[in-house]
């Protein structure tokens, strides 16, 4: 198993691939489905033997699936904490499931497209992430991975209130649809307030990429789905896809504003971006992704001689401190990263 | 400002909350916030608003906020006052045995109370009648409001053929 998690901690994500529509804009988009199955009472408290069998029951469900038959399987309990916190900065497990003991984890399909955690909150959080702009195909993926799994387990499901879900939150469709857009231009052009105020108020939910609460960075933004009841899930999609287009026409028209009446000193702050990135010798993670902000704004404007999108994508993600230290294959203390992360960041860029 | 909950102490607690594009604010004492289990200073427990706002619900509509705090989920015990410092529940069945308790703090969470979305396969079938049923049921009391006597008879046949299969609803 652990060979399988260095191989994983080597490859870079399909998501990452920058293939899926519009990427110069959405990094990625994600679709979960929570979940939970009758017999035994929600996760925070159901008995350790139920949670064996809610562990038991979803991978054997799963291994019948298209998607994830060849699935890894990681517990979290059999994982050091480098480990877990490398899977927290890959966008395949949440803070609360890391914490938790051996009975929790994750199932992960060949190209982590397709994953199911297993006894988070829910007994199950199945998740679909694709690259770029792919909303409808990400619900799809994670519909049809969700049919599959029903033909096996019992789901709990009430006609009136739809799929239960620890968290009133979430009952209903426990569909949360989510896309990771980056918007450089409205932020420089301040106009982003006035634009996510606006997500907000027709029921959407916006935050900052990596950032803990209000802190946003690297002009990344996470808007998704705030409801799950009393709207079918096609709705819902169909939804955020609509606004999102907005979003990418907003980010282009700034885009032109900024290129008509400050050309030389966007030019001037993407190049010096890339400067630094190319031949730092010593960099801070947070200002890793605030360079890749800016020369990933330099791709969609179409500037010349710049790095592809899909090495840009590669190092916000692997130039974390838990990639770093995976791919490096040591533990190392901050100051350490920061040279080691210089290293990794000019060796892609040079 | 005094407390909204107590209405004695000075509020010192401030949460806002946006959902919807609606903002809602509430102001309580050190001493209420305690009581309903709102924790802020410890930054990690999850809360709403909603919840804070349900249990004023609870306390204004039935004056008997200890009473509905010690009720009871059937299938796992869960208490509802611990549901509403912890905001999760505990079990599938706690939606039935808070049915009551939880109608407004679904409906001030989502919107709406009914789901309308996917339906396991096992129950698609049950659940697609059911569906029809209520819509044929709503034109079948439009048709006799508006004496259209003629389709009235109509619909109630259909009724009838569908209902037989009909199984009533309940979670499983």
């Amino acid at each position: 198993m652990s060979q399988a998690l260095e191989e994983l901690a080597r490859r870079p994500s399909r998501w990452l691939d920058a293939t899926g529509n519009h990427s110069e804009t959405v990094l990625s988009t994600r679709v979960r489905l929570a979940r939970n199955v009758v017999g035994s009472a929600f996760t925070h408290r159901a008995r350790e033997e139920q949670l064996h069998h809610v562990m038991h029951s979803v991978v054997s469900a799963s291994h019948k699936t298209s998607g994830l038959a060849h699935g890894l399987l990681l517990r979290m309990g059999d994982l050091e904490a480098l480990d877990r916190q490398f899977l927290v900065e890959r966008h395949l497990v949440s803070h609360d499931l890391v914490e938790g003991p051996s009975t929790r984890g994750i199932l992960i399909g060949p190209d982590e497209t397709l994953s199911v955690m297993i006894n988070e909150e829910d007994h199950l959080r199945l998740q679909a992430i694709h690259s770029g702009f792919q909303l409808s195909e990400c619900w799809r993926s994670a519909n049809a991975l969700d049919d599959e799994l029903d033909s096996s387990l019992e789901y709990a499901f009430s006609e009136e209130l739809g799929y239960l879900t620890a968290c009133p939150t979430n009952v209903g469709t426990g569909l949360r649809a989510s896309i990771l857009v980056h918007l450089p231009a409205l932020v420089l052009t301040k106009q982003i307030n006035k634009v996510l105020q606006g997500v907000t108020q027709v029921g959407l939910a916006v935050r900052g990429f990596y950032g803990e609460g209000s802190e946003v960075m690297g002009n990344f933004f996470q808007v998704s789905n705030q409801t799950t009841l009393g709207q079918k899930e096609k709705e819902t999609v169909e939804k955020l896809e609509g606004v999102t287009r907005q979003l990418i026409e907003y980010e282009e028209r700034a885009r032109e504003v900024l290129l008509r009446d400050a050309r030389t000193q966007i030019e001037d702050k993407i190049y010096r971006a890339l400067g630094t990135l190319k031949y730092c010798r010593s960099i801070h993670s947070q200002e890793t992704l605030n360079l890749c902000s800016a020369v990933r704004f330099g791709v969609a404007l179409g500037l010349e001689s710049l790095p592809e999108l899909p090495v840009l994508n590669e190092i916000l993600v692997f130039s974390q401190p838990a990639h770093l230290q995976k791919l490096l294959g040591r533990e190392m203390q901050a100051p350490e990263r920061n040279v080691a992360r210089a290293g990794y960041v000019r060796n892609k860029l040079n | 400002m005094v407390c909204q909950v107590c209405g004695k102490s000075p509020a010192s607690v401030h949460f806002t909350e946006i959902v919807n594009g609606k903002m809602s604010e509430l102001h309580v004492c050190e001493a209420c916030a305690h009581e309903k289990g709102v924790q802020p200073a410890q930054g990690k427990g999850k809360f709403w608003i909603s919840d804070l706002i349900a249990g004023m619900i609870d306390e204004s509509a039935s004056g008997d906020q200890e009473r509905i705090g010690h009720i009871q989920c059937a299938g796992c015990g869960l208490l509802y006052s611990t549901f509403r410092e912890t905001g999760r529940l505990g079990c599938p069945a706690c939606y039935e045995s808070f049915g009551t308790q939880l109608r407004p703090v679904l409906r001030r969470i989502h919107g709406a109370i009914r789901h309308v979305g996917k339906t396991p396969a096992r129950d698609e079938g049950r659940v697609e009648r059911r569906r029809a049923l209520t819509q044929l049921q709503d034109a079948l009391d439009r048709a006799i409001e508006h004496e259209e006597f003629e389709q009235a008879a109509e619909l109630r046949d259909k009724i009838m053929s569908l209902e037989p299969g009909a199984a009533p609803g309940s979670p499983s």
